[in-house]
């Protein structure tokens, strides 16, 4: 860890200003970024402490959606009654990750911005281009087990290892920041990127902008949603595939339709082709595999994540079926729905 | 008086360290404050194998606060002189040294050892190092190292080599019933909660006292003594709370060494800490892979066991475990062969790791067993008594005991097991498919000779002490139920010392023989105690034991002595020792387990035996496993605390799980490093992972085994478990899986 200044500003103009410099992190929960710390994989000259500013609170927006603060913790994100009851697809996924403990830690704006948890990335010995641009992809060749299927390029194959994530993109959420130059609002698509040839890009956000809020639209999907993760224990472990699932079914056929995949990509994974074919149709197996298949199509393997595409497409079809019985995964009964 | 209930040997006591550890009174070698101390932190190696060619310190060392940086250019010229010595293990080859000379033998070797008056500027100034390497040709792949497989010449001491008996590559050839079958254990980490850490206290007299992480503390004295020139009265170890080891403690860590040198080349105190990614830079269990060929008659009694395996050292030492033995001594088969070899790769030198040998043998062995039953139609736990041996097979010699019949019958009857449906994939539950899985266990009852004192003070107080340590297993706890049990003493009134290489005389703690030898010394030391206040008693007026001759006529109870023949007369050991005027009575003695021990130890074999039956559920599309319960049988001689006893069987039984399911440290071939090097990526069972374990422990009176009867429980958990939970697994979806662990990409396959 290297020598860097402390400072915890109490409003976000100043917030902002000190988190222009280029050399600045932004330290919410700490659960990532001090981690990363200590393991010289960050080395901010300056920490900007954000815990002061007014970001906690969950509210109503006009037009029946949700704001969530980017200070809200993780924890009471899930635990919100209002979350419970119309987004339970976002409650599920944010309690299928980590530990309580870590949960009560970290804060949504963390949890946006974590950082992957590929193995090259976190040892400053081995080479990484999302590190250290030009260094080459360690994980290319080397032990993947844990990389992408979908979107990788061959400067980089990690993946975005949120379960919130994943539920924010079945929901589109739309994510506001504050940066040097005022605020905007990015679509949540937009807000994760592939790595491209720019793999040091975890996403859109510009040099010193903050996340200061979620914003939930009103279509929570609260009667037919799933959140389901599959990983090597059965609680505590990042994903290796995890399908989100909001899905509105009239009269018996699927009226709208979202699915999004964690573990698999750079981003929460998304084909609104594959949701788009299913709309209108009675659920049934084949359709979810041929969903599947839409969603899936591309996909490629590295070797050790080779199963991850046969996974993911039984996780698909599973969570699909969830979704459309109205029988969610639980995220306490550990047997599969 | 008489009602008063007696703690002694079979109550189950809490842990009489407990409040210390969740007050956070207990102190753990890192958190040892000294005053004048540097903080070192250790540099790793880059690359997996060369030289090192130049070392740039001029960035660390305009660290404010750093004080040297030491490496093997400038380190201590008179450490390392004497080539030849071994630590306690005695591993043939030449043990690491660290910062011995500029030869780079694994990733994330210390090379580099940064001083500072803070950890914080010693952890800055250690990124700042500029290391340029010679790097050379290494291998960490252990299938690609199998090409350079060999029997060393020289063993390790503890190898016990396999014995042939009858011919059984005939009798399996001609055998009706054959299997065939590769298995294989991936490479694991010990990963204990508590890092390997040393804090060196510097007295500056030429005398030190070292608080480390060991199993051993007098190992590490004598190892500090004669490889860093220290004379060894003037070397002192604590290690008077241990976070668990597994094993990794046996031998002195590097982080032991960094501390010692640079304390010496600084004449002062130092501290080295071990990061959790460094902790994968030492011990390991070795990865194994194993054939087995049995056969067996048309009803299934075996005819031929044969096992060839091959575990992974390092190309420095010739570690070595007992892998082929367990199934040849185990069942009753007339023929049956072993082979063993080893094989180097660029790594650290693998170690042991709880119940080294039988863990990956005896599992991997059992995987097999389960295969051979449904090859000759036998129910599994059927086929093992069909094949169940009285006698050490392996070695012709009868055991001082064997309840494992009995673990069978009560495991299988509180398990349900006659309800198991014979066919697999012929239970099922909504979507799961239910299997139902057995295996044996099987380890040594080791004793070591060991010495105790105690020291009973004229109030009352009575303190027992051992250089033993308390590696997490309740040998604190177990100590003063022996004490309390000799001298009739409630808990509450005796306090254990262990941890301390100025305590009496005790080998390195493992194998499980800890509280067996510890216990024992602390008995034969009390027993003493107790023959004093005898002879006190005599002194007080009216002699109200008059007639007791020896201990034999005595009883301890409640702080008395009490005449057997007339319990109405009795003298309180504080009254006796006031009544002789003794302020205190202490005593030593050394527990060897004598001449008819030592003859009886070659003419029988010690063993513990279990019997672990296993349900699973399997999501079988989705490769999802839960262990949803486990019995475990125990026939592990006299228990003397049922409660820490029944702990370490739950944590052996969830390091099983995580054997079978989880634990898997992953290599990159290119960079011939291990990866997963941290607790999130490493994985080991959650807690909702482990659902139901039920323990049972046997009755096993055996007098014979060791002085109090004791076999030991540390180890005898783990082995067997992960075939348990394997051949459920087969049960439920008749996948048989040879490589543990059973991830979900092999479910799915
Ligand atoms: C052992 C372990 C297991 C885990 N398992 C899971 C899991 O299974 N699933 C899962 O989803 N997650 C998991 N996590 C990750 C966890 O969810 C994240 O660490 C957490 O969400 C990060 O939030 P934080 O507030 O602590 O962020 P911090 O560590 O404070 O920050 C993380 C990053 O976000 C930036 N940042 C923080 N807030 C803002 C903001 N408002 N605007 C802009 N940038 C910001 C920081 O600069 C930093 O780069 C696990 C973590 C650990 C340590
Ligand atoms: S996959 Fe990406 S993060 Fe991992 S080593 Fe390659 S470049 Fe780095």
């Amino acid at each position: 860890m290297n020598p860097f200044v402390y400072a915890r500003p109490d409003a976000l103009p100043e917030a902002v200003r000190l988190g222009a410099t280029g050399r600045a992190a932004f330290l919410a929960g700490g659960t990532n970024l001090v981690d990363l710390m200590k393991e010289n994989v960050a080395r901010p000259a300056e920490v900007v402490d954000i815990n002061r500013l007014a970001l906690r609170d969950i509210v109503e927006i006009d037009g029946g959606g949700l704001r969530i603060g980017a200070l809200v913790t993780n924890a009471d994100t899930a635990y919100d009654e209002r979350v419970r009851r119309r987004y339970p697809l976002l409650c599920s996924a944010i309690l299928a990750g980590a530990s309580p403990q870590l949960r009560n830690a970290a804060t949504n704006g963390g949890n946006l911005n974590q950082r992957t948890r590929c193995y090259y990335f976190y040892d400053v010995q081995t080479p990484c281009n999302k590190r250290e641009p030009g260094q080459g992809c360690g994980a290319i060749g080397g032990a993947n087990r844990i990389h992408a299927i979908l979107g990788a390029s061959p400067q980089c194959i990690a993946t975005h290892p949120s379960d919130m994530c994943v539920a924010l993109a079945a929901l589109e959420a739309v994510v506001r920041v504050t940066g040097p130059q005022g605020e905007r609002t990015i679509p949540f698509e937009d807000y994760h990127r592939l790595p491209g040839n720019e793999p040091w890009k975890d996403n859109t956000l510009a040099p010193g902008e903050l996340v200061t809020a979620i914003d939930l639209p009103p279509e929570g999907f609260a009667a037919h949603h799933t959140y389901l993760k599959l990983r090597d224990r059965l609680s505590y472990a990042f994903a290796l595939v995890s399908v989100a699932v909001g899905m509105r079914v009239e009269e018996g056929r699927v009226a709208d339709l979202r699915i999004a995949l964690g573990g698999v990509a750079h981003k929460p994974w998304r084909r609104p082709q594959a949701e788009a074919a299913m709309r209108g149709q009675a659920p049934s197996r084949e359709l979810f595999e041929a969903a599947a298949q839409g969603l899936l199509e591309g996909a490629m393997g590295q070797g050790d994540n080779d199963f991850k595409i046969p996974l993911a497409r039984r996780a698909i079809v599973r969570a699909l079926s969830q979704a459309a019985a109205g029988t969610p995964q639980s995220q306490t009964d550990k047997r599969i729905a | 008086m008489d009602t008063v209930m007696k703690v002694g040997i079979g109550t189950p006591l809490s842990r009489v360290d407990g409040l210390e550890k969740v007050t956070g009174r207990a102190k753990y070698a890192a958190e040892y404050e000294v005053p004048d101390m540097l903080h070192g932190v250790a540099v790793p190696s880059a690359i997996a194998r060369g030289r090192i060619a130049a070392i740039d310190d001029r960035a660390a060392r305009q660290v404010p606060g750093v004080v040297e940086v030491l490496t093997h250019e400038n380190r201590p010229r008179e450490a390392w002189l004497d080539r030849s010595w071994k630590d306690e293990l005695k591993i043939p080859g030449e043990p690491f040294r660290a910062l011995g000379d500029d030869r780079v033998l694994f990733a994330g070797q210390p090379v580099a050892l940064v001083l500072a008056e803070s950890f914080e500027a010693a952890r800055h100034a250690a990124s700042l190092l500029d290391i340029r390497y010679e790097e050379e040709a290494h291998n960490i792949d252990f299938q690609v190292s199998l090409a350079e497989k060999f029997e060393p010449s020289k063993k390790r001491s503890s190898f016990h080599p396999p014995k042939n008996r009858g011919d059984a590559e005939a009798a399996f050839a001609e055998a009706p019933l054959k299997l065939e079958g590769e298995y294989h254990l991936a490479t694991e980490h010990h990963n204990p909660m508590e890092m390997h850490a040393t804090t060196l206290h510097w007295h500056g007299d030429g005398k030190i006292t070292v608080y480390d992480k060991t199993q051993g503390p007098q190992g590490v004295q004598a190892y500090l003594a004669s490889a860093f020139g220290f004379s060894k009265s003037d070397v002192r170890v604590v290690n008077a709370y241990v976070g668990g080891a597994f094993g990794s403690g046996l031998r002195p860590q590097w982080q032991v060494q960094l501390a010692t040198l640079a304390a010496k080349h600084m004449q002062r105190s130092v501290r080295v800490v071990m990061t959790r990614q460094q902790m994968f830079t030492h011990v390991h269990r070795p990865e194994c892979r194993m054939s087995v060929r049995l056969g067996a008659d048309v009803e299934g009694r075996l005819t031929s066991v044969i096992c060839d395996a091959t575990t992974s050292t390092s190309r420095f030492e010739d570690n070595m475990e007992d892998i082929v033995i367990w199934g040849m001594m185990n069942y009753a088969s007339p023929n049956a062969a072993g082979s063993y070899s080893i094989a180097p790769r660029d790594t650290y030198t693998s170690a042991d790791m709880r119940a080294p040998g039988a863990a990956t043998g005896m599992t991997l062995f059992e995987i097999a067993m389960d295969e051979m039953a449904y090859k000759a139609g036998v129910d599994p736990l059927e086929f093992r008594l069909l094949n169940y041996s009285e006698v050490d097979a392996m070695n012709g010699t009868p055991f001082t005991s064997k309840a494992l019949r009995e673990a069978y019958r009560e495991g299988a009857a509180r398990f349900g097991w006659d309800r198991r449906s014979p066919e697999p994939r012929s239970m099922r539950e909504g979507r799961e498919l239910v299997g139902w899985g057995v295996a044996t266990g099987m380890w040594d009852a080791m004793f070591s000779k060991t010495s105790a004192s105690a020291k009973l003070s004229a109030n009352g107080h009575l303190e027992v002490a051992c250089a033993t340590s308390d590696i997490g297993t309740g040998t604190y706890t177990v100590l003063t139920l022996v004490a309390a049990d000799t001298l009739g003493l409630p808990p509450e009134q005796i306090t254990a010392r262990l941890g301390d290489s100025s305590l009496p005389t005790a080998p390195v703690e493992g194998g499980s023989w800890a509280a067996a030898s510890s216990g024992a010394a602390v008995q034969l030391a009390c027993q003493s105690v107790a023959k004093k206040l005898l002879r006190a008693a005599d002194k007080v007026e009216g002699r109200p034991l008059n007639g007791a001759h020896s201990l034999d006529d005595v009883v301890f109870e409640g702080g008395r002595m009490l005449l057997k023949s007339d319990p109405t007369r009795s003298v309180g050991i504080v009254q006796a020792m006031q009544a002789a005027e003794l302020p205190v009575i202490e005593e030593e003695e050394t527990a060897s387990g004598g001449i008819s021990g030592m003859v009886s130890q070659m003419l029988k074999s010690r063993n513990t035996h279990s019997a672990i039956f296993c349900e699973v559920r399997v999501d079988e599309e989705l490769g999802q496993v839960r262990v949803t319960r486990i019995v475990n049988a125990v026939a592990a001689g006299r228990i003397i605390n049922p409660k820490t006893a029944r702990s370490q069987i739950l944590g052996g039984v969830v390091m099983g799980m995580g054997m079978a399911l989880h634990e898997e440290t992953l290599a990159d071939r290119k960079l011939g490093r291990w990866m997963n090097h941290n607790l999130a990526e490493y994985h080991v069972p959650a807690h909702a992972d482990v659902e139901q374990i039920d323990v049972i422990f046997v009755d096993e009176p055996d007098p014979e085994v060791t002085p109090l009867g004791v076999k030991g429980v540390g180890e005898i958990g783990i082995i067997g478990t992960a075939a348990a939970i394997a051949n459920a697994i087969f049960h439920a979806t008749g996948k048989r899986i040879r490589s543990l662990p059973i991830t979900i990409d092999k479910l799915i396959d």
